[in-house]
């Protein structure tokens, strides 16, 4: 077995922002009713969390779990434990109208951090960042491919995008965090 | 001559002299100038010629309305054409050159068109490049593109080398116009807590009231404007803009705001220009009001401005266009233009005024100063060429029959009225009515655009709403034309379109054709198509084609208001998405090794394929035969991620996908493959690939390496508005794993050697898959062929997909295994009769004509396509129908080539029998072999037909089975 590398290979661009390659993240998709007492207690059982409300995000001992659609939960634990957690939740709410699959290789993830993040983010994404708050989670789009972004703590986010536009996600990011860039709109 | 003062001049900082070059004359100007004020005050009075009769033009305004002053800015990758003067900031070591002419601007041959008025009038080229037909486009067609367009396009192969970039932006109120309504509009809903966005197109703020020294709420403007603009800079929720430009409204709140950003910067490092896409709750207009010109003979000579344009430049750069400035006028603002000359200490010889009498205040203070008012007067013509050398008037109420007496003077200021700039509150359908007494269109409040709450959402204030500052004016008198009774000699010397030679008499002849639709009258005489679009000259046009037609002007109407308001860059509307970004390029796990190794690529969809991977000096063509036949002799290897790979789980899903695909995929035991094809509603092939069971209620679906996301979204549209109760999840796994394929006779050693797994016939037969370590790699291994041959396609998490291809080359290489490419692909697949999506399907294919019927479930109740397939014209005998093509002698034919019939259709169309859909040369063959849609082909075996070839040729080749290589499909299953 050889080491799994992520698309990026851990690229770090300083720009108007510090954008970095967050590296491999065990991202493991869950379809269902959100609703369900039975997929609560699975989740808290695997992640620590609790399931987010709709456009939140939610942290827990051993993951996170991030709103992705009225039926779908993004379940973010250690890469090394995507395949079992997977299994798991499949096993936990077997006989249920459920749906886990693995999908952290499908993915790329990205942190943005500093006081320009939603400046940069603007520029790409059509998303009103005023009211954007800690913990809040977008499914957008960013230039012209789909991305989810959530606000971990005032200057730091987090991008998910699909894995063969992770260069194309960089390159579009890079560009418009070049020096010069600055825009003030989000102050 | 213009000049620049030798005092004033509220923006510019004269101890900062700035160096710039105008045809390449070495001039100077001062820090704050723009580029017009600046050639203004170096004495520059013409600028450029127009667009027909290359007349010698001038600057006739101050702002974004000016018609005449384009130039060619800058060189090389940051030339730019048509820029307007009045618009460009100065910057040090600027490049200007003027435009529409040769062989200079002095000397012109085009002017001699100006000779030749009248062989030019309205609708001249529809009236002369009528025929003959054939002379449209080897002979019309090139003089016209020579002697037409303005500034000179950017050489083809500059690269602009500036960057652009957009921002998407929200607030409550958008506010389009920093002058006084505009700035007080900010504040009111800044102080009301609303999220504000407000927007300046020029660098500086304050409009009108700055220049002509009005009071504020008790404070003098200037000052009010810096207080306000202050209090505005200290609010978190407002953001303030000034170079942005509001260039168009849309619907539902949706603006777009032009910022230029390093444009008076060149060469800054930051992006020069940055488009707003701005949703906003409500949007206020606040653009001020634009002057008119009036038309009297030779209103377009270099020197004649608008009377609003000579106090911005006096007051704002210090400069005048001329000594001896007299102004004519309709009304009693102009009358301002007067004292600011006077006070810059440039004479008046005479305002000229085309009312009886001039009674107002301003023109009593006029009067109080000594200066000549010439009421009831006109001016018959202007005197002079390249510059202003005097004024010749008459009475205004005549014909200009005689001549009273004439002025000397280097300068005009003219000013007709105004117009509220209605643009923004127009965009989505703001209504106008007329205003009688001040003769202009003005937003109805009543008719506003409306939003999706049925309320308006675009609000006008301030002169842009009609509110012009004149309660203690006299009444204006509206002049279309000077004067009143003008004959045909003068109107044909009566500019209203100066950038597009556009004359009274035009409008009037259109009016006379018929052209009694303004937009038609419009579209015939150019009039308002130049690059200002019309600004100055529309409502002075539809005024005398109103007149023309003895109609009121409210009933002509305007034409249609269209953003942007100026023109914007095209680098704007691109942003970011150029060069290495201009469009995603979607990579596989493996995409680094193919680079690295010579990959030639192929774009599928928007990934990007290796072709094939030519050797040192090897041909594209070479390099496919010599993978084909490394496959078919020993074994290669193609990464075949893009495949589409899509879980569909779930009680319903066998269910859901009997219903997807034309065969039964419910029936699939666990563990096996099944190929499937899915059609759309009317029955015609969308998509194919490979289903394999995964458990009991889940199957995994390949699609097309393009189709992925369309068929995703197609299983997603099914499940959420028809079958919205059906249980079935459809998760996009295509991009989790690296899928490589390892293909030909020696494929099985090759994973024997990774090891790990049972790859044996027994343990995993043809149309298996299982899952396992291979290699130490967690894998799932599909026997599944594409080629004809041993075959393997393995899935690894898309994070070890590079480490898997190294592995599978390094056990590989004792094998002789080959990296091949999509080409190589593409002839396997052909050699062996298989379809490609694409291809063999044009969206108008049915599987029945591929020969694809064993696909096709006769015992299935329903799926999508079976009643479209049912149909008459898809059950007929007569459709095209595959089958394998050999030329007589080898060749390879061509791409797409059809089979003539004799004779033609009722379409008078040349008849055909076919065509062809795949076409190579076969290195495991040698000979070419093809795909071809045939009239009845599976009939025909063996009968020969002609197909077209290179320059009118035929081409003989015999029908036969599509498929050429192993019929029996005994190397697939070893």
């Amino acid at each position: 077995m050889s080491e799994p590398v992520s698309a990026l290979m851990g690229a770090r661009a300083l720009g108007l922002i510090d954008l970095a390659d967050a590296g491999l993240a065990g991202m493991v998709t869950l379809r269902g009713d959100l609703s369900s007492p039975l997929l609560a207690e699975a989740l808290l059982a695997q992640t620590g969390c609790a399931v987010p409300d709709r456009r939140r995000v939610t942290t827990g001992v051993r993951g996170k779990l991030v709103w992705m659609s009225p039926d779908e939960l993004l379940v973010l634990v250690d890469y090394t434990r995507a395949d079992a957690v997977a299994a798991a939740l499949n096993t936990a709410l077997a006989g249920g109208f459920f749906t886990a699959a693995n999908v952290s290789d499908a993915r790329a993830m990205l942190t943005l951090t500093g006081p320009q993040a939603r400046d940069m983010l603007a520029k790409l994404c059509p998303v009103d960042f005023a009211d954007f708050a800690v913990g809040q989670v977008r499914r957008t789009r960013l230039a012209q491919v789909a991305a989810a972004l959530w606000r971990e703590d005032q200057d730091r986010w987090t991008l998910v995008c699909f894995r063969s536009v992770a260069g194309y996600v960089w390159g579009v990011l890079d560009t418009v965090s070049r020096p010069g860039g600055e825009v003030g709109l989000y102050r | 001559m213009s000049i620049r003062l030798t005092t004033g001049g509220r923006l510019i900082d004269r101890a900062h002299p700035v160096e710039f070059t105008f045809n390449g004359a070495p001039l100077h100007g001062f820090a704050g100038d723009t580029l017009a004020s600046a050639l203004i005050g170096a004495g520059q009075t013409m600028v450029g010629r127009s667009f027909k009769y290359h007349r010698p033009r001038g600057h006739v305004a101050s702002g974004a309305e000016e018609p005449n002053a384009l130039v060619g800015l800058g060189e090389g990758a940051r030339f730019e054409p048509n820029q307007r003067t009045t618009t460009t900031e100065l910057f040090e070591g600027l490049k200007a050159v003027s435009q529409n002419h040769w062989p200079s601007l002095n000397f012109d041959i085009g002017a001699i068109n100006a000779r030749l008025w009248r062989f030019f009038p309205a609708g001249f080229y529809y009236k002369t490049f009528l025929r003959p037909r054939a002379f449209w486009k080897w002979v019309y067609e090139p003089i016209i593109r020579q002697s037409a367009g303005l500034g000179k396009a950017p050489h083809p192969e500059s690269r602009d080398a500036d960057r652009y970039e957009q921002l998407y932006a929200f607030c409550d109120v958008l506010v389009a116009g920093g002058g006084i309504a505009g700035l007080q509009a900010a504040r009111q809903a800044a102080d009301a807590g609303q999220r504000v966005i407000l927007c300046e197109q020029a660098a500086h703020w304050g409009g009108r009231a700055v220049v002509d020294g009005a009071s504020i709420e008790g404070q003098p403007a200037d000052s009010w404007v810096a207080a306000t603009l202050a209090h505005l800079h200290g609010l978190p929720h407002v953001t303030v803009l000034n170079r942005t430009m509001v260039a168009g409204v849309h619907d539902h709140g949706y603006a777009l705001a032009y910022q230029r950003v390093a444009d008076h910067q060149p060469g800054a490092d930051a992006p020069r220009h940055r488009l707003w896409r701005v949703r906003a709750g409500q949007i206020v207009n606040a653009a001020g009001a634009i002057e008119r010109p009036i038309s009297f003979a030779g209103n377009d000579v270099p020197g004649v401005m608008l009377a609003s344009a000579v106090r911005d430049y006096l007051v704002n750069w210090a400069v005048s266009p001329g000594r001896r400035v007299v102004v004519v006028t309709n009304n009693d603002d102009a009358y301002r233009t007067a004292l600011a000359l006077h006070e810059a200490g440039v004479t008046v010889p005479a305002v000229i005024d085309a009312r009886p009498q001039a009674t107002g205040p301003l023109p009593a203070r006029v009067r109080a100063l000594g200066i000549r008012i010439a009421e009831g007067t006109a001016i018959r013509h202007v005197i002079g060429g390249k510059g202003v050398t005097g004024v010749a008037l008459c009475r205004f109420d005549s014909d200009g029959g005689a001549v009273a007496e004439t002025l000397d003077c280097d300068a005009v200021a003219m000013s007709g009225g105004w117009s509220p700039v209605v643009h923004l509150w127009s965009h989505c359908g703001g209504k106008l009515i007329w205003d009688e007494a001040r003769a202009m269109f003005r937003p109805d409040a009543n008719r506003p655009p409306l939003g999706a709450d049925g309320q308006g959402f675009v609000r006008c204030v301030g002169a842009a709403n009609g509110d012009l500052d004149d309660q203690d004016q006299a009444a204006m008198l509206p002049v279309w034309m000077m004067p009143a009774r003008a004959d045909y000699l003068l109107r044909a010397k009566m500019w209203l379109d100066p950038q597009n030679d556009v004359k009274v008499s035009d409008i009037q002849l259109a009016a006379q054709e018929g052209y009694a639709s303004v937009e038609h009258a419009k579209r015939y005489t150019t009039l308002g198509m130049a690059t200002d679009q019309g600004k100055l000259s529309n409502i002075n046009g539809l005024a005398i084609l109103s007149d023309a037609l003895g109609q009121p002007i409210p009933q002509t109407g305007t034409t249609t208001f269209r953003p942007p308001y100026t023109p914007i860059s095209l680098g704007a509307i691109a942003g970011e998405a150029r060069g290495e970004v201009f469009q995603p390029l979607r990579k596989t796990p493996v995409y680094d090794w193919h680079a690295a190794n010579g990959a030639h690529w192929e774009p599928v969809g928007l990934w990007r394929r290796p072709y094939c991977y030519p050797k040192d000096g090897e041909s594209h063509a070479h390099a496919v035969s010599r993978e084909v036949t490394a496959v078919r002799g020993r074994v290669g290897v193609l990464d075949a991620s893009t495949l589409g790979k899509l879980l569909v789980r779930g009680p319903d899903a066998g269910r859901f996908l009997d219903m997807l695909y034309t065969n039964v995929m419910s029936t699939l035991p666990v563990g096996k493959c099944r190929y499937g094809l899915m059609c759309n509603e009317n029955g015609f092939l969308s998509d194919d690939g490979v289903v394999a069971r995964l458990s009991e209620d889940s199957w995994l679906c390949h699609t097309t390496s393009g189709g992925a996301d369309r068929i995703h979204g197609w299983m997603e549209d099914w499940l959420q508005c028809e079958w919205w109760d059906w249980k079935v999840h459809v998760v996009n796994l295509t991009e989790q794993f690296a899928q490589i394929a390892v293909v030909g006779p020696k494929a099985r050693q090759v994973l024997e050697k990774l090891g790990g797994m049972d790859v044996s016939r027994q343990a995993l037969p043809f149309m298996d898959w299982r899952e396992g370590r291979l290699g130490g790699f967690d894998a799932r291994v599909f026997r599944i062929s594409f080629s004809g041959e041993l075959s393997y396609e393995i899935a690894v998490p898309a994070s070890q997909g590079q480490a898997f291809w190294d592995a599978v080359l390094a056990a590989g290489a004792g094998f002789g295994i080959t990296p091949y490419g999509t080409e190589a692909l593409h002839v396997l697949r052909a050699e062996k009769g298989f379809i490609m999506i694409g291809d063999e399907t044009d969206g108008t294919v049915i599987p029945q004509d591929l020969g694809l019927s064993w696909a096709v479930s006769k015992k299935k109740p329903d799926f999508l396509g079976k009643r479209g397939m049912e149909r008459s014209a898809m059950v007929s005998a007569d459709r095209w129908q595959l089958v394998g093509l050999e030329t007589l002698d080898g060749s390879v034919l061509l791409d797409g080539a059809l089979a003539p019939l004799p004779g033609k259709t009722p379409n008078g169309q040349q008849a055909t029998q076919g065509r062809v859909t795949s076409t190579y040369f076969s290195p495991t063959l040698g000979k070419g072999i093809a795909m071809a849609l045939v009239h009845r082909g599976p009939q025909r075996m063996g009968e020969v037909i002609e197909l077209q070839g290179e320059n009118g040729a035929r081409v003989k080749a015999r029908i036969t089975d599509a498929c050429f290589y192993d019929k029996a499909g005994e190397k697939q299953n070893v």
